[in-house]
């Protein structure tokens, strides 16, 4: 073949690539809306539980704002609370591990190994959907909220700082789902795995710093900042706020980075091996 | 001098000695054997698939038919990628099918009974779209096609309308859409017509045939109705228990496997004689007219008996419906190693 061919057919696929990602994405955020007032109503109160964080912070403090807490003060709780909820709204995939396992327990799952479509991939942009339906939604609230909680916000940061912020967001969106999914595709061994989830998620509130800051917690668990838990909520609200050092940026974002392609390896041979042992029961 | 050559096609599907077995757990019942579970698991060994080898031509429309657990699913999931052989060899239009290679997957299909391509929330054209781009299917043929099948299938109105308020029928006629849209070569059909009414089966029925002379695709189709299998193949493969036990003609399934044929006799004289039952069993008394079950080696000698001691009008001697056939077959073999389907 020529390379006039070779660069019209790389232009096709390219093209066809970028149709078909958009068609799932269009297909899913459709799909979100037949639901629409289940997702209005879910996503509104998913904004309760920072209200509580800050009464009980604020008890905590007792309204002394010149008391700190390991490095932390009132308005940094606040701050790093409101923060960690922005980090989450990109990293938690509420339903995709226990969605993967019941695809795979009723036998949904011969759908991606039928059609030639990659199942991570077609779940990767179906997500993306969802997060952006959610985000539509949720940017009132949270905008409200910022806006009410304003007081307690450190100043812009530099250009640096929020271009890392940024990425830490995208690969925490990253990260977040390839965890999950391994998860999930545990079920081609267990066929059940909402034991795991449970267990998940506790470690996860504990020690992605969605509970606590991590710094608080170090002391007794070195460990926790070599896991890729911290990229799920502390990372991004540690670095909008100032609390890792602008020159060690790079080095924790490229961690940040091996962490996905360690788990998109881990996924990618799980799914290999799971589906060889897959039965396809159930019809 | 001229030199005569055969040519063979060579087969589009082409299985050799496939075997699938599985591992399954042995739970036993109560409370005491679940906890003995937790620190020693019994397992079994099931062999879904035993041994099985055929050819297909291209173009041919093959049954595939066994009773519950007999291999039939297993074999279209094999074929289909969907699970790896334990042993033996398939290939599909040339392609090792449990390889899942893009290129083959673009070629096949595989309709089931389940929900399988459809977005249940949506209505059916939104899937359809999907498919386009997931196939690579040209805007114009896609169009074009939607058109056709849409209306062989008789569910034009019904594309904008959410999958999960269509009838059975209606969602089975728009999964066969989606199935074939991308036309493939090969298509795997695993029970198109369970659960459906009569008129919906007559429907698929109609659609499958008319589709397959069309477009000359290679078919393979497993039914527990044979009404399907009878308007549809030509050929059968029957299995049991994991292995073939008849790669023929339809037709001959009865003759092979039959242990009576059907004598319909009508008498001169207006009434069935009282001893009739001697030479096998009445299946239908319409005076004078009287439809019965003879095993086959004694049909020659019962026919030249009857027609010596009775004044018969009119006789015919026919093959048992295939329907009854097949029922008699399976309810014979043991089932004792079956795989739950």
């Amino acid at each position: 073949m020529n390379s006039v061919a070779n660069s019209a057919e790389a232009r096709g696929s390219l093209s066809w690539w970028i149709g078909l990602k958009w068609l799932i994405l269009r297909t899913a955020i459709v799909e979100r809306f037949v639901y629409r007032g289940d997702f209005f109503f879910a996503t509104v109160v998913r904004f309760l539980p920072i209200v509580t964080q800050i009464f009980l912070w604020g008890a905590i403090f007792a309204g002394d704002d010149a008391r700190q807490l390991q490095n932390y003060g009132y308005a940094d709780m606040v701050a790093y609370f409101l923060i960690v909820m922005l980090a989450r709204a990109f990293s938690s995939m509420p339903g995709l591990a226990t969605g993967i396992a019941e695809s795979i327990r009723n036998g949904s799952v011969r759908k991606y190994l039928l059609q030639p479509v990659d199942m991570l991939d077609y779940l990767f942009w179906h997500r993306i959907a969802h997060k952006l339906v959610y985000y539509a939604i949720a940017a009132i609230p949270f905008a409200a909220v910022f806006w009410l909680c304003e007081d307690y916000l450190p100043g812009w940061p530099s250009a640096t700082v929020m271009s890392a912020f940024v990425i830490s967001l995208l690969f925490g969106f990253a990260i977040g789902f390839l965890i999950e999914s391994l998860i999930g595709l545990i079920a081609f061994w267990f066929l059940e795995v909402s034991s795991l989830i449970f267990i998940y998620m506790m470690l996860n509130y504990f020690l992605s710093g969605h509970m606590i800051p991590l710094e608080w917690i170090d002391n007794w668990i070195p460990w926790v900042h070599y896991l890729p838990l911290k990229y799920l909520a502390y990372f991004p609200a540690a670095v909008l706020l100032g609390k890792i050092p602008e020159a060690d940026l790079p080095t924790e974002l490229a961690t940040q980075a091996v962490w996905i392609v360690v788990l998109l390896i881990a996924n990618r041979t799980t799914f290999y091996y799971g589906v060889r042992r897959y039965g396809a029961f159930g019809g | 001098m001229s030199r005569l050559t055969t040519i063979r096609l060579m087969p589009i599907i082409n299985v050799q000695n496939l075997s699938r077995t599985y591992k399954v757990y042995r739970k036993n019942e109560g409370l005491l054997s679940s906890l003995r579970g937790l620190f020693h698991r019994e397992y079994r060994e099931v062999h879904a698939v035993r041994d099985v080898s055929f050819e297909i031509e291209e173009g041919e429309m093959l049954a595939f038919l066994g009773p519950n657990g007999a291999g039939k699913t297993t074999t279209l999931k094999l074929l289909s990628g969907l699970i790896e052989p334990t042993s033996g060899t398939a290939t599909v239009m040339g392609y090792v099918p449990w390889k899942r290679e893009n290129a083959y997957r673009r070629r096949f299909s595989l309709v089931t009974g389940q929900k399988e391509q459809l977005w249940w929330d949506l209505p059916a054209h939104e899937s359809f779209r999907l498919h386009k781009e997931i196939y690579r299917i040209p805007e114009d043929d896609y169009d074009r096609r939607i058109d056709e099948l849409t209306s062989l299938m008789d569910v034009k109105a019904l594309i904008d309308q959410p999958v999960r308020e269509l009838s059975l029928g209606e969602r089975m006629r728009m999964e066969l859409i989606a199935a074939l849209l991308h036309r493939p070569d090969v298509l795997f059909l695993d029970e198109p017509t369970i659960g459906l009414d009569v008129i919906s089966q007559r429907n698929v029925q109609q659609f499958l045939r008319s589709y397959q002379a069309e477009q000359k695709i290679t078919v393979i189709l497993t039914s527990h109705y044979m009404k399907d299998i009878e308007a549809l193949c030509e050929r059968a493969v029957v299995i049991n228990r994991g292995s073939v036990i008849h790669d023929g003609p339809v037709s001959e399934i009865g003759d092979r496997f039959s242990q009576h044929k059907i004598i319909e006799l009508t008498f001169a004289n207006g009434s069935i004689p009282g001893d009739i039952h001697r030479f096998g069993d009445v299946l239908e008394d319409r005076t004078p007219m009287v439809r019965m079950q003879i095993p086959k080696e004694d049909v020659s000698n019962s026919l030249s008996r009857m027609l010596a001691q009775y004044n018969i009008d009119d006789v015919s001697v026919a093959e048992r419906p295939l329907e009854d056939v097949i029922a008699e077959l399976f309810s014979s073999e043991s089932k004792a190693d079956d795989v739950d389907e």
